[in-house]
């Protein structure tokens, strides 16, 4: 074990959130390289140019290039963050809701089906609106909340019809009527180290789309279902969404596991990239386990 | 100040202090998402579309 660990970024683009986070491994004096995923490439019977880092943060804004990549660091024996198991746990979010369900965590109700007749079945065991949503995908893009049967049926043929085989894996979920706000949790380890609204008169709230940020207290409730969320797709460094039902009170809407912070580091006031970087380096160093 | 311009509507584009190499910034003049592929010399390229699985 090396005295100064040596880290990997791994990135697509240099956003807000990866120039915090580069000053905050300047400032700490640590000995980091970038890697830009468009340049990079693995040779599976060749570790040993990836063997030089101690522990490889990833912060692709490609879903499969980040897992594609931690699966190989990972089968290689080197540390991630976050690990490809909960890359795969989060950004799935099949994945993700057969891990809330199996740890006990409430989310909102969901249901899968694997054709527009099925999927059509599924929907109406809830009724209308519903909300229909792509397996893999962020940002709040290609959501539909689908407010009777005959939009139903039109977007259950455009997906299957139009979109990649995986549009038509329909993903399904109770249609929830929130505050005008959800809720994000940043979580590094098992600790909650800030938590904002998002805000928006629209259903979806991403910031993406226009959702404004807002401190969030964090109560004991609140941290406690995102510490279980956390920990029932392995932990790491998330964000975790939950959502405020009026009866059922939270529910994890969605886990992210190479979360955008650019809104909340300021809302929050918490050095979000600090935190980030201090993670990685413990798992560098071994003192988490990280792999 | 090194200056380069917009391959998209040759606008001369400037570059605010702390800029970093594979930045994203934005035409001033129409508005295209430029990539910032080196500071020197300062070159910008169309940046990337965004594919179906980008995000967080």
């Amino acid at each position: 074990m090396t005295t100064q660990p040596k880290i990997g970024v791994l990135y697509s683009r240099v956003r807000v959130e990866e120039k915090w986070i580069f000053a905050a491994l300047l400032q700490r004096g640590v000995d980091f390289e970038r890697l830009d995923d468009r340049m990079i490439y693995f040779d599976v019977d060749n570790p040993q140019p990836w063997k030089q880092f101690d522990a490889v943060l990833e912060r692709s804004i490609s879903y499969a290039r980040g897992l594609y990549a931690l699966k190989t660091l990972n089968a290689w024996g080197i540390p991630t963050v976050n690990t490809a198991a909960v890359a795969e746990a989060c950004g799935d979010k099949i994945a993700t809701a057969n891990a809330l369900s199996a740890a006990g965590v409430p989310q909102p109700a969901t249901m899968i089906a694997f054709t527009p007749e099925s999927a059509l079945e599924a929907i109406e065991t809830f009724g209308y609106p519903v909300v229909l949503k792509p397996v893999v995908g962020s940002w709040g893009r290609l959501l539909a909340k689908i407010n009777d049967r005959d939009a139903a049926e039109a977007i259950l043929e455009h997906k299957s019809v139009l979109g990649s085989y995986q549009h038509s894996i329909f993903y399904i979920q109770e249609f929830i009527e929130k505050p005008g706000r959800d809720i994000r949790v940043l979580m590094v380890g098992d600790h909650a180290i800030a938590a904002i609204y998002r805000k928006s008169p629209h259903w979806i709230t991403n910031t993406a789309r226009g959702g404004e940020g807002e401190v969030c207290p964090l109560t004991p409730a609140l941290e406690e279902i995102s510490v279980n969320a956390a920990q029932a797709v392995g932990g790491g460094v998330l964000a975790v969404d939950v959502i405020e039902h009026p009866e059922k009170g939270y529910l994890v809407n969605e886990i992210n596991h190479t979360l955008e912070f650019h809104t909340a580091q300021p809302t929050s006031g918490v050095d979000i990239a600090g935190a980030i970087v201090d993670y990685v380096i413990e798992v560098a160093k071994e003192n988490v386990k990280g792999y | 100040m090194s200056t380069t311009n917009c391959p998209e509507c040759a606008a001369v584009i400037e570059l605010e202090a702390g800029t970093e190499e594979n930045e994203i910034i934005v035409c001033p003049d129409c508005g295209v998402d430029l990539e910032v592929t080196s500071l020197n010399p300062l070159t910008v390229e169309l940046a990337p579309m965004e594919a179906e699985d980008w995000g967080e």
